[in-house]
């Protein structure tokens, strides 16, 4: 049962006549990661923030279709394309966490940082703030590099370290799809490894859609792979099927560098 | 030949720079010795009545001060407005406004709070002066505030976002936190810029000779009586004012080389 299913969705930014993304359907599967390929402009990005729907912090986008969310509690899924109330956009993005392409830590301490998402859901006990801190420093392998200055401000830390930093605060909140836009296009290679590490682990907690534009990533890390042109889905299956037998001719090219 | 005009337009801004420096040092240098020839430290004990410049000091502070309790959080409240909310023709209009305010000769504005306060209150006093102080500091607050939350990269608001902060709260804990360091430095140049001013006080707070915290007399400003001073036949006052003109530009060099102080510590 995916966590998400995404259902003949399409998107259109404000002032343009023609669509973005037309009649896209993939599912999110639960407790794997889940990549989106494509050429840039292709739509993925479009595609990845509209499953928190970040997109309405600017006015003016329309939406079409479905994108369903699973409730764990009840296993029934709603349409967060419905969502109009304050609170239940709230609600939504502490179900679906993102994280972005430059890291962006709060100009305040790395314990701040971390106990933001949880102080805005209402935990207010020190106690459990710290555990839960310590958690998802822990789950995030930055625990060891900073539990002995957790009161210094974040923004010291390195690239890697600050791009962890942000996945540590995403967790903290127990988000149940995490969504990953270009996470390490801006970080040196050893600080790649470790965040795509780190993804394989989490993917035990949490469900993963990641945006890449690295196919070695992609391929390394991912359990389902979309690939996507010009705003349309061209290609959904098992990583191993599209990297090494895809259905599509327009996918094979990509793949394999021809075009891209 | 190309060598050579090279040459002439250096020499030629070279001299023009030396030209502005002149003159900038030359009034430094004129304040300098005509001030500290009739500064004295028993200038800060006394009020004017008795030949001391205590009261107006201590006036001149506290009318910026109000000036800043007033015109900070409204001006900080607009800025964010402009930035975080405001959308379309209402909000240009209204930064086109606060970009003219900026530029609005002081003397009209002490004109605008001498009709809409003065008259209607019955006379002079210390708040006029202050609200007078608060309308200058206003664009400069608008525009730090506009200017330095446009500068905090999208990806921060929408990181916040992300973790299921509402929108005010973002703006609140991450967006302004972000923007601290600009934010101050420009409050501190809006207050070294109101601190040093005449005009608007000169028909609003007028000054006083005593020592006052009654805001809703005549109020002393060191900047109104340096003016009346400046003008006095004696040459006992003429020494006053510019002993006063003397602190009060060390005053703002020193308020200005603080903002200068925070930004170069942030960089």
């Amino acid at each position: 049962m995916p966590v998400m299913n995404i259902k003949k969705f399409s998107f259109t930014y404000p002032g343009v006549d023609h669509p973005s993304l037309r009649d896209i359907n993939l599912p999110i599967e639960k407790n794997k990661i889940t990549a989106l390929i494509g050429p840039s402009g292709c739509g993925k990005s479009t595609l990845l923030r509209a499953m928190n729907r970040i997109h309405d912090l600017y006015p003016g986008n329309k939406y079409d279709g479905k994108i369903e969310l699973l409730n764990e509690q009840t296993n029934q899924y709603s349409n967060i394309l419905n969502i109009k109330k304050e609170n239940e956009f709230i609600q939504l993005r502490q179900q679906v966490g993102m994280i972005f392409q430059k890291p962006t830590p709060f100009p305040m301490s790395i314990f701040d940082n971390v106990a933001y998402g949880l102080k805005i859901a209402g935990i207010k006990n020190k106690t459990e703030l710290k555990d839960r801190v310590e958690i998802a420093l822990k789950g995030s392998a930055l625990w060891k590099e900073v539990h002995d200055r957790l009161n210094v401000s974040a923004m010291g830390l390195s690239g890697g370290q600050q791009q962890r930093l942000c996945i540590a605060r995403a967790v903290a909140v127990k988000p149940e799809v995490l969504l990953f836009d270009e996470p390490t296009s801006a970080l040196d290679p050893i600080s790649t490894g470790a965040i795509e590490e780190l993804l394989v682990e989490l993917k035990k907690d949490v469900s993963i859609a990641i945006v890449t534009h690295n196919m070695q990533q992609a391929s390394r890390i991912s359990d389902y792979t979309a690939f996507m042109y010009l705003g349309d889905l061209v290609e959904y299956d098992k990583t191993e099927n599209i990297f090494l037998n895809p259905a599509e001719k327009r996918t094979e090219d990509y793949i394999t560098g021809r075009f891209g | 030949m190309r060598l050579l005009v090279n040459k002439i337009f250096l020499a030629l801004s070279v001299l023009s720079a030396l030209i502005g420096l002149t003159f900038l040092g030359w009034i430094l240098i004129t304040l300098f010795i005509k001030g500290l020839s009739s500064f004295h430290f028993s200038l800060f004990l006394n009020d004017l009545i008795e030949g001391g410049l205590r009261n107006l000091i201590i006036g001149q502070f506290i009318l910026a001060g109000l000036a800043s309790i007033i015109g900070i959080p409204l001006g900080m409240a607009a800025g964010i407005y402009l930035q975080e909310y405001g959308r379309g023709r209402y909000a240009s209009l209204i930064r086109d406004l606060s970009d003219i305010m900026m530029s609005a000769p002081s003397i009209v504005i002490g004109a605008f709070v001498y009709a809409v306060v003065v008259i209607p209150t019955g006379g002079t006093s210390g708040f006029a002066g202050a609200i007078s102080l608060a309308i200058m500091m206003l664009p400069v607050v608008i525009n730090t505030t506009d200017n330095m939350l446009s500068l905090v990269p999208r990806e921060l608001r929408e990181a916040g976002i992300s973790l299921g902060a509402s929108k005010y709260r973002v703006i609140i804990d991450i967006i302004i936190k972000a923007a601290k360091v600009g934010i101050m430095t420009g409050i501190l140049l809006a207050f070294a810029r109101i601190i040093g001013e005449t005009a608007p006080l000169l028909f609003t707070s007028e000054t006083s000779n005593y020592f006052s915290l009654d805001l809703t007399e005549s109020f002393p400003s060191l900047t109104v009586s340096i003016y009346d001073l400046a003008n006095e036949p004696e040459e006992s006052s003429r020494d006053l004012a510019w002993a006063a003109s003397f602190i009060l530009t060390a005053l703002v060099l020193v308020i200005n080389l603080a903002g200068r102080f925070i930004t170069r510590n942030k960089h």
